[in-house]
């Protein structure tokens, strides 16, 4: 839960203190829905302008411009146009949209409502990892309660615009956080990325025109409505505008949710969160979830953003920091990382398929600190074909987490090698470290 | 591997020339290359001569960009800029200026690729020894020519898996063999529309699955054998029996069908291992049915006739030298011709070179026109329709010479707007048809439009849409599309016609009146070869009318005889029917099974009647049984032959094996008018080709409009308060056609039979029924077919007992549908 420290900028987590604030009066208390009026005053290509002037990035890593995809829709074709929010949030370390549809899910909603108008979109599907029933549920209600309210259904608020929204569960594979993979998903297909061209927002759902966003991205659209462009790009970096939301976990004090510019540092945001546990250090972090590159105490006062982070060889991301002190084995954080992306690859390419089975059996094997230098080299040459080889970003994700630890923890590796095993006691990083009963 | 021609390669009488502006220049390891546009970057490579490794791609595919084999780097994609990342070449269209740098000049794409075969090999079970694809191997290949020496998995666990799976009682996968490029699926889905097999899992453990009470049941199963990549796929009938390099390979025909598929035939020491589609843009691309593939035991059973046999004093067949079995042939034919004269029964399955042997022989040695192809129900009105719409209709004359109707070809049915389909299933009759009508209708060219009783599998894989008709009524209906049709839209008629009075007629008539464009689609490999060597009784061959005085002489001089027989003859069931009467004192018979023709009791009987009897055929039959003299053929596999495709398209083979002791027909029919003093004047198949090249096709006038008979008006309705159902029935792919003898697995393929109802007859008869005929009676079970036309029912012709024609009734005929056990 966010503080009312002036360094944070508490729009989409506002509410989230108040009494039952995911129910349709309390976001109406807060003003909740009178964007979309606002939003309908307006032309449809002035509020993809509006988006476009704001500076609004995909927030689901990749930082695309939301108002210059919008803006890719082509609409002198026939066909429907769709928009799908993209609720598959599986990235590990990743906890931005599930609290966010947890605890302001009209805000999604009101969202999906403007963003739907201006890309022309009758029909809406926001596709939520199926995992996570409860936040399903609670999206659900929240649709329901506007489709009672006659926010949704036809002639929104008398403005002759009609939508329909569809809330889908995934069926349970990191993958369909991949938008063409999510597209198949929903299509009732097995989950595999597709081949582009087309894109989708030429031929993606039913090869219909269609809108791809993060929720985080839709839930920040009724806040540049109401405020403004200006108001939004008022905050942030000169390319990274706008505000974030930063998930905090691990090994810090007050690990949860911070709402700030884009261009914090985690210096300031680990002041915020009370600091690294007690008696430990900050070793190492990812700046966006497990795909991004680790970095270390060094990059502490890199502006979160998406060019510095770039700049210091990782990604942005999603903005999950995780946070790892100086108890744990950096070598095994990477094996269970990449057991992950093993369990999750969906098969469909040939470098990430076999790739992540190799990579799991050559890092257990150095965790037990078998095997001899030979293969660190050996696992920089498996990522080098991987990274950029396959399908889609699955692959390369896989390889950061190997390739950045290699770099900055080399010896750690060789320590396991020469140690003849994992020279870290792993309960030392656990939350009941220190508090163990003797046997 | 699959390295493919251009899309153009088809040849120029269908690709037609490319437009210069459709050309688009790239620059390939430096070599620049003009290429039409939208070429895959893979393709463009082949013309400058590198071939990029590769396993998910086929050109008859759609680009998947699964396997990653086949990365290439890009340092200008046409507009100045590079890809940062290796590229796909196998979903990358060119562009022009684009600079492309294979494996054979970049050292990144050398590397992406080595890398991706590495990958590729480390749960890849090293059992190539024993895997059937070991040597023809693409992954073999590749991981020699694009991978590395040694292996840097050693000390690592691979995943396996139980060893193989059904996936169909034909079809075997080994997954742990498997590198899911998913040829096998796409195929399914593109190519068949069977799409039984799918992935399954994720990741490492993803593999190539079937629902547990769905298995891969399809007509084309075998294909995706074929072209998979690896030992993934394998077949019940050649698993471990061979080694790619103990084979030799020879081109052939498919004998199976009348589409005249391209097809490789793999012996070891005379004996076929396996057959396999050859690839004929023209014709059948890549793909052949399983029927094509599987079904060639037949002539390596033990019944298979070896030596010439006569029929003794004591009344039994004892084995006869050649000499002896052609000088008792010749005497009996000799004294039957005199004894009223002598029928000839040719089949369906001859060489275009065999039945103009017989057509020779019949003639000239014979002095007879009574000789007919036509082994099933046939009409005097489809031996006119024959005469006049498809004898001469061969591709490579020169039809506005000739004067007869331009031959319609495979081509023509992919650029047709829609294409009609009457007497005629395509998927169950002539599988290339239907994949191509099928590649046709998904790229979006093509309606089908079928005149049929019901929507059955295959249409409804070809989003037909129906022209439901109780069999009997086609004439009618036919009337009723001529507004659909014009010069862009093909008609296809099938054999089946034939048994409905009128059909032909109206199908030829409806082709006049809308301009659509015509063709006659059999069933049988040697059917319209038949009909171009003169095996009908109104027909000499080239297509000349024995009507016409002048086509007699030309055949007569040709032949250096005085004169032909003037009259035209009897047809096969007159033929039969003279037998049973006593008025012909003996037969000819090559390759006929009693239980097709359109009365197997009366061509029984005729059998039996006929004075004489000479039997031509491969293996022991009732017929062979019965004869007087009995002379072993040759296989397909072991003469060189034609045979004429639907689209009257020569395609000529040469013998697979060397097998001396095994004659083709027309050197057995040599003999015997050899020994009857009238010379056919050649002995070899060359010397056949040589003549009829000599004789070529008929550029007189064909038969006149008012010779054009018309057996019968056509029924005036079938709703005419008679008893009972109208009995619709076809042969299915596989069922129980004797040349599918011989391999069991191939027959566990095959559809269960059932009888096909409408809903009202299921509600008062239940899930079994009893259809009794005039020929006797037959219970299946009974399956509702949602839009089976009312009045009618509807069974597989030949997938129970001796047949529908022996154990029910005539196709078109009513039949007695009453539920439970008779």
């Amino acid at each position: 839960m966010t503080t009312q420290d002036s360094v944070l900028t508490p729009v989409l987590t506002d509410m989230w203190d108040v009494e039952r604030s995911w129910t349709l009066p309390a976001y109406e208390a807060k003003g909740g829905y009178q964007a979309l009026d606002k939003a309908f005053a307006m032309s449809q290509d002035e509020v993809i302008n509006a988006v476009k002037d704001s500076g609004l990035r995909g927030r689901g890593g990749a930082g695309f411009p939301t108002g210059m995809k919008w803006s890719f829709i082509p609409q002198d074709n026939p066909k429907p146009k769709y928009l799908v929010v993209n609720a598959d949030e599986s990235e590990p370390g990743t906890c931005k949209d599930i609290p966010l549809m947890m605890a302001n899910p009209h805000v999604l909603v009101e969202g999906v409502i403007i963003s739907s108008y201006a890309i022309r979109a009758n029909k809406a599907f926001i596709y939520i990892r199926g995992e996570v029933l409860h936040v399903i549920r609670r999206v659900q209600a929240a649709v329901a309660e506007a489709y009672a309210a006659g926010h949704l259904g036809k002639d929104i608020h008398g403005s002759g615009f009609d939508l329909d929204v569809v809330v889908h569960a995934g069926a349970g594979a990191y993958i369909c956080g991949e938008e063409t993979a999510l597209l198949e998903g929903l299509e009732g297909r097995r989950g595999q990325p597709r081949l582009r061209p087309p894109f989708p927002a030429v031929a993606g759902l039913y090869a219909s025109p269609t809108v791809i966003n993060n929720v985080e991205s839709i839930a920040s659209v009724p806040s540049i409505v109401a405020n403004g462009a200006k108001w939004f790009a008022s905050m942030g970096t000169e390319k990274s505008k706008g505000y974030g939301i930063f998930s905090l976990s691990g090994h810090v004090q007050k690990p949860g949710q911070y709402e700030a510019p884009l261009g914090i540092t985690l210096r300031e945001l680990l002041d915020l969160a009370g600091g690294i546990r007690e008696g430990h250090d900050l070793k190492f972090w990812t700046p966006g979830g497990s795909s991004t590159p680790l970095l270390t105490a060094e990059h502490l006062d890199v502006p979160l953003d998406f060019e510095a982070v770039g700049a210091a060889g990782s990604m942005l991301g999603t903005r999950a920091l995780q946070i790892f002190d100086d108890t744990v084995c950096v070598v095994r954080a990477v094996l269970r990382w990449t057991e992950f992306y093993k369990h999750e690859s969906c098969g469909k390419c040939t470098p990430c398929r076999e790739g992540t089975w190799w990579l799991v059996q050559t890092l257990a094997r150095l965790e037990k600190g078998h095997g001899s230098e030979a293969d660190l080299d050996l696992l920089l040459d498996q990522c080098d074909n991987i990274l950029g080889r396959s399908f889609c970003a699955l692959g390369d994700g896989a390889t950061s987490p190997i390739s950045s630890s290699i770099k900055f923890f080399r010896d750690e590796y060789l320590a396991h090698l020469t140690q003849g095993g994992c020279p870290f006691d792993p309960a030392r990083s656990t939350a009941w470290a220190g508090q163990e009963v003797p046997a | 591997m699959t390295v493919s021609t251009p899309s153009t390669g088809s040849g120029t009488d269908e690709g037609g020339v490319e437009k210069a502006t459709d050309l688009v220049n790239v620059t390939i390891d430096g070599i620049q290359v003009a290429v039409p546009k939208d070429t895959l970057v893979i393709r463009a490579a082949e013309q400058v001569g590198v071939q990029i490794p590769r396993f998910c791609d086929h050109p008859l595919l759609a680009p998947v960009g699964a396997c990653r084999q086949c990365l290439v780097d890009v340092p200008d994609a046409g507009n100045g800029r590079g890809f940062p990342k290796p590229q796909a070449s196998c979903t990358l269209p060119v562009a022009e200026g684009m600079v492309v740098n294979t494996q054979v000049t970049s050292r990144v794409a050398d590397k992406a690729q080595q890398g991706v075969m590495e990958f590729l090999l480390i749960n890849h079970p090293l059992d190539c020894p024993v895997c059937d694809k070991g040597g023809e191997c693409p992954l073999q290949n590749q991981a020699m020519s694009n991978g590395r020496g040694d292996s840097r998995f050693a000390g690592n666990v691979k995943r396996t898996f139980p060893k193989p799976i059904n996936l169909s009682p034909i079809v075997l996968l080994d997954r742990e063999r498997c590198i899911v490029c998913q040829r096998c699926t796409r195929f399914a889905d593109e190519i068949a529309g069977d799409p039984f097999i799918a992935l399954v899992e994720r990741g490492a453990e993803q593999q190539i699955g079937i629902a547990e009470d769905a298995p891969f049941l399809s007509y084309f199963s075998g294909n995706v054998i074929q072209i998979c990549p690896v030992g993934a796929l394998t077949s019940e009938t050649y698993r471990f029996r061979s080694r790619p390099f103990d084979l030799v390979s020879s081109p052939g025909v498919a004998e199976h069908d009348a589409c005249g598929s391209a097809i490789r035939v793999d012996h070891r020491r005379g004996k076929v291992m396996r057959r396999l589609a050859a690839d004929d843009p023209a014709v059948n691309e890549e793909w052949i049915t399983d029927k094509d593939r599987f079904a060639f035991a037949y002539a390596q059973g033990d019944d298979r006739i070896t030596y010439p046999r006569v029929r003794g004093d004591d009344g039994a067949l004892r084995p006869a030298s050649w000499p002896e079995a052609f000088a008792v042939a010749a005497r009996g034919l000799t004294a039957a011709k005199t004894a009223g004269g002598v029928g000839v029964l040719t089949g369906g399955r001859l060489t275009a070179e065999d039945a103009y042997a017989y057509s020779k022989l019949a003639r000239v040695g014979l002095g007879t026109n009574d000789i007919d192809f036509r082994a099933r129900p046939l009409s005097a009105e489809e031996a006119a329709f024959l005469a006049a719409n498809v004898a001469g209709t061969v591709i490579g004359t020169d039809s506005a010479t000739t004067g007869r109707l331009a031959p319609v070809s495979y081509a023509d049915l992919e650029s047709a707007t829609k294409v009609v389909l009457v007497g005629l299933e395509p998927e169950d009759e002539a599988g290339a048809i239907w994949l191509r009508l099928r590649k046709s209708v998904r790229a979006g060219g093509t309606e089908v439009i079928a005149v049929a009783p019901y929507t059955s599998r295959g249409l409804r894989k070809l989003d037909a849409r129906l022209v439901p008709t109780v069999p009997g009524d086609e004439p009618a209906v036919l009337a009723g599309l001529a507004a659909d049709l014009d010069g862009t839209t093909v008609v296809l008629a099938g054999e089946r016609l034939a048994t409905v009075p009128g059909a032909l007629t109206a199908v030829a008539d409806l082709a006049a009146s809308s301009g659509a464009r015509l063709a006659w689609v059999p069933r049988r490999a040697g059917d319209r070869g038949a009909v171009e060597a003169g095996c009908l009784p109104n027909l000499l061959p080239g297509g000349r009318p024995v009507a016409d005085p002048g086509a007699r002489v030309d055949v007569a001089t040709a032949w250096g005889v005085d004169a032909l027989p003037e009259a035209e003859g009897r047809d096969a069931d007159a033929i039969v029917a003279a037998l049973v009467a006593g008025e012909l004192g003996g037969l000819l018979v090559g390759g006929v099974d009693p239980a097709d023709t359109s009365d197997p009791a009366a061509t029984r009987a005729a059998i039996e009647a006929a004075g004489f009897v000479v039997a031509l055929d491969l293996r022991e039959t009732e017929v062979t049984r019965a004869a007087d003299v009995v002379l072993p053929v040759a296989p397909v596999t072991d003469k060189a032959g034609t045979f004429v495709n639907w689209e009257g398209r020569v395609r000529p083979f040469e013998a697979a094996l060397s097998n001396p002791s095994s004659l083709p027909d027309l050197r057995i029919l040599a003999g015997i008018a050899e020994e009857m003093g009238t010379p056919l004047g050649f002995r070899t198949v060359p010397e056949v080709r040589a003549e009829m090249a000599q004789l070529g096709p008929w550029d007189g006038a064909g038969p006149s409009e008012a010779s054009r008979l018309v057996a019968g008006a056509p029924r005036t309705s079938t709703s005419d308060g008679s008893d009972g159902l109208v009995l619709a029935t076809w042969k299915q792919s596989i069922d129980n056609g004797r040349m599918q003898d011989g391999d069991k697995y191939l027959r566990a393929t095959a559809r269960v039979p059932v009888a096909l109802v409408t809903q009202d007859v299921y509600a008062s008869c239940g899930p079994t029924v009893t259809i009794t005929g005039d020929r006797g009676s037959v219970t299946l079970p009974a399956v509702v077919a949602g839009d089976l036309v009312a009045g009618v029912v509807w069974v597989p012709a030949n997938s129970f007992g001796a047949g529908v024609l022996s154990d029910l009734a005539s196709p078109g005929s009513r039949v007695r549908v009453e539920g439970g056990q008779a």
